[in-house]
């Protein structure tokens, strides 16, 4: 599904990702751990495409093709999302509203029908149901005054909704109450298949008892410094991150 | 939209020396010489058969605006114009329009599409020629237009041109014209009370509810109100109107300099509520041409507890310079200012309102969102003032200023005046640029820069939109969507 080769990413003057190699399968969930500042969310941003997070050499294949050179749109269309660490507020559009919007372009861009307003709404309510967010903040602004879980939740909404072949969770149960975080596990859980793969951003294992991954990878410097299943992340809880750091100063 | 038809000119004439397309001097066509003098204020007032009482009343204006100068306090730059290098009266039929749709601006035509129009009435926008000899027979909004009219007479609203109320009405214009915008208000407004040429006139009787909003569409074949437009609307003790101006339909016309002049009066307890959408030629994207609007709009509440609102959204002109306004005479009166001024390319727009206190109790409510893309600069100059006697006079006043990259400017100018130590005035005013985040956000949803970029615009107007009617505000929506195409990406 995913395959990245040696990427080396600058944002302005700083050298952030340096020689990152990873690979995900479908039907996989990754889980990347690591300390703060080791470049964890800007590889969800240039996996993304964000501006300003360009890659100087390297490679992100999604199923075989180069997305590098594609806009975030044209990603979002092929099937990448991203969960956000801060999800964005955008006053005055209606949550409903742009949901809509989101859908249908992503649509129209794969050449799909777009979707018409019943059997949206249909959709939107289930998944909302399902995720315990009520249909009156579904018309409000999108994540204006949302609280932390309020915000997280749409985003997983969002993903249900969006159907994505890539998701990635970025810090996704920071701010989180366990209760919270057990209704985000179940959200992605419920979207776990074969067909689309999951990359899991956490500083902690705890999320990963609710979200079970198939691989654990560490990340520190720039770079993946080992990869190994479950067991990893249990170990890291343990010992913590400093045999990576330690490396560094070695 | 399809306002006022007649003045939409030929789409080829689009330049800042349009004129040397309209106006030709051997046609003996209704038609003055270039220049302004009193001979020329006499010809307007003589071809439109208008009493001695007006005639004289437009040679006052004249004299009184020979002694004033043009504004220049606005922040809007342009070159001095020559006012004796105008034609003051003109028919824009007599310039021939395109022979069909295929001599037409295509980017006028994609324009359009875009909103929605039937090829028709494209036609009919563009001025196409067959088209306008027949207009009467094909257009459909004209049987549309005359049970209109026939509806509106059964409730004893008067709603037609005002230069056929100065025939059919006398009594009415002759008490009301000037009454709220003076013949020697400014420099623009002395100058159409000069030379005005038409607009609508409508007078609600008291009590009367009236049945249907008022659209200057419905009007279109009726005359051309041609560049000083001058409109009078009238609400008669516990009154309701509702009127629209304005088209979303992109307008291209010959004439440069606009100066226009609306005046309303409410009388106790009437209700008026104006709607505008301006789209006139903004010069192309190096700033070149484009129209030069200088309006004054101001309405009285004159009775208790009278209430006029002004929306606009304002997406057209090179200069806009245009403050609509209320003076809040009655007690208990209310005055509310709704706009939505989008700016791109070259725009310079300078508007606000202006909201008078003079009555005790009486309230104001200021909204304005500022659009500014491309090199353009926007301004919202405001002046809220409650008088010595004003007592309990309350203002709110919310500008919020939204900018798109890096090279345009969006300004607040609030005046401020309190005589009476019990007034309240509260003003909140934001700037704020989309930003990164919101773009990326958007777009990693799935929506395209310019889609992520309107939704985010039609967020920050949303509370402005839901001041029109809702049809009229769909096409806004559009509208403003269009107005800032090629401003991000």
């Amino acid at each position: 599904m995913l395959e990245i080769k040696d990427l080396h990413v600058s944002v302005g003057e700083r050298e952030i990702l340096k020689g990152l190699t990873l690979s995900v399968k479908a039907g996989e969930v990754a889980a990347i751990m690591g300390p703060n500042g080791t470049g964890k969310s800007t590889l969800s941003y240039v996996i993304a495409g964000r501006e300003g997070y360009e890659a100087t050499t390297g490679d992100v294949r999604l199923n075989g093709e180069n997305i590098l050179d594609l806009d975030p749109a044209e990603r979002a269309a092929k099937g990448v999302f991203l969960a956000f660490q801060y999800p964005v507020e955008i006053p005055g559009v209606a949550t409903m509203t742009f949901l809509k919007a989101a859908l249908n372009a992503q649509r129209r861009a794969r050449g799909e029908p777009e979707l018409q307003t019943p059997e949206f709404m249909k959709r939107v309510k289930e998944a909302a149901a399902s995720l315990g967010i009520a249909q009156d903040m579904l018309r409000r602004p999108l994540n204006a005054g949302f609280s932390g879980g309020e915000k997280k939740r749409m985003e997983i909404l969002q993903m249900a909704l969006l159907q994505p072949r890539l998701a990635i969770l970025d810090e996704t149960d920071s701010g989180l109450d366990i209760d919270a975080l057990r209704v985000v596990a179940d959200g992605v859980n419920a979207l776990r298949s074969p067909e689309r793969a999951f990359i899991v951003i956490t500083h902690y294992q705890r999320l990963l008892e609710y979200i079970r991954p198939d691989s654990v990878h560490v990340m520190a410097q720039g770079r993946i410094m080992r990869s190994g299943g479950p067991e990893l992340a249990l170990e890291l809880e343990e010992r913590g991150y400093q045999d990576y750091i330690a490396q560094e100063a070695a | 939209m399809a306002a006022r038809q007649e003045t939409v000119a030929r789409v080829e004439s689009i330049d800042v020396d349009a004129y040397k397309y309209g106006f030709s001097t051997d046609i003996e066509s209704v038609k003055a010489p270039k220049g302004l003098n009193e001979d020329i204020v006499r010809f307007i007032s003589a071809k439109k058969g208008e009493p001695q009482w007006l005639t004289d009343w437009r040679l006052d204006a004249y004299r009184r605006w020979l002694t004033m100068a043009e504004p220049r306090w606005a922040r809007v730059h342009y070159p001095r114009i020559d006012f004796q290098d105008l034609y003051y009266y003109s028919a824009p039929k007599s310039t021939p329009g395109p022979k069909s749709l295929d001599e037409v601006d295509p980017e006028l035509l994609r324009t359009y599409e875009k909103l929605g129009i039937p090829l028709r009435e494209q036609e009919i926008l563009a001025g196409v020629e067959t088209r306008r000899v027949a207009v009467d027979a094909v257009f459909d909004s004209v049987s549309v237009a005359t049970t209109f009219k026939a509806e509106l007479a059964k409730a004893g609203v008067i709603f037609c041109p005002i230069s056929e109320a100065v025939q059919t009405h006398p009594e009415l214009v002759r008490k009301y014209l000037g009454s709220v915008v003076p013949v020697t208000d400014n420099f623009y407004a002395t100058l159409n009370s000069a030379v005005f040429s038409d607009g609508s006139f409508v007078y609600v009787p008291k009590g009367v509810r009236c049945p249907m909003e008022l659209s200057t569409y419905f009007r279109i074949n009726e005359q051309n109100t041609g560049q000083f437009e001058r409109t009078l609307i009238i609400a008669d003790e516990g009154s309701y109107v509702s009127y629209l101006e304005g088209c979303t339909a992109p307008k291209r016309d010959e004439n440069q300099l606009h100066a226009a002049v609306v005046e309303l009066v409410a009388l106790d307890d009437a209700e008026i509520k104006y709607s505008t959408v301006q789209n006139w030629y903004p010069g192309d994207s190096e700033g070149r041409g484009g129209i030069y609007n200088f309006v004054t709009k101001r309405g009285d509440c004159r009775g208790r507890n009278s209430h006029i609102s002004w929306t606009q959204v304002e997406t057209g002109s090179a200069i806009t310079w245009k403050y609509p306004s209320c003076i809040l005479r009655g007690d208990g009166s209310q005055g509310e200012f709704y706009s939505i001024a989008v700016s791109n390319g070259y725009q310079q727009v300078d508007s606000g309102t202006k909201m008078l206190h003079l009555g005790k109790n009486t309230k104001s409510r200021i909204i304005s969102k500022g659009i500014s893309a491309g090199h353009s600069q926007n301004t919202y100059r405001g002046q809220v003032s409650a008088h010595r006697k004003a007592d309990g006079a309350r203002n709110f006043t919310q500008c919020d200023s939204l900018l798109i990259g890096p090279n345009c400017g969006a300004h607040t100018v609030p005046y401020i005046e309190s005589k009476n130590p019990s007034a309240q005035f509260e003003h909140e005013a934001t700037t704020s640029k989309i930003s990164e985040d919101q773009l990326f956000y958007a777009m990693q949803r799935g929506l395209s820069a310019e889609e992520a970029t309107a939704l985010i615009v039609n967020g920050f107007v949303r509370d402005v939109l839901q001041q029109l009617p809702m049809e009229f505000a769909v096409e806004a929506q559009k509208l403003i969507s269009i107005s800032l195409e090629g401003s991000v990406g």
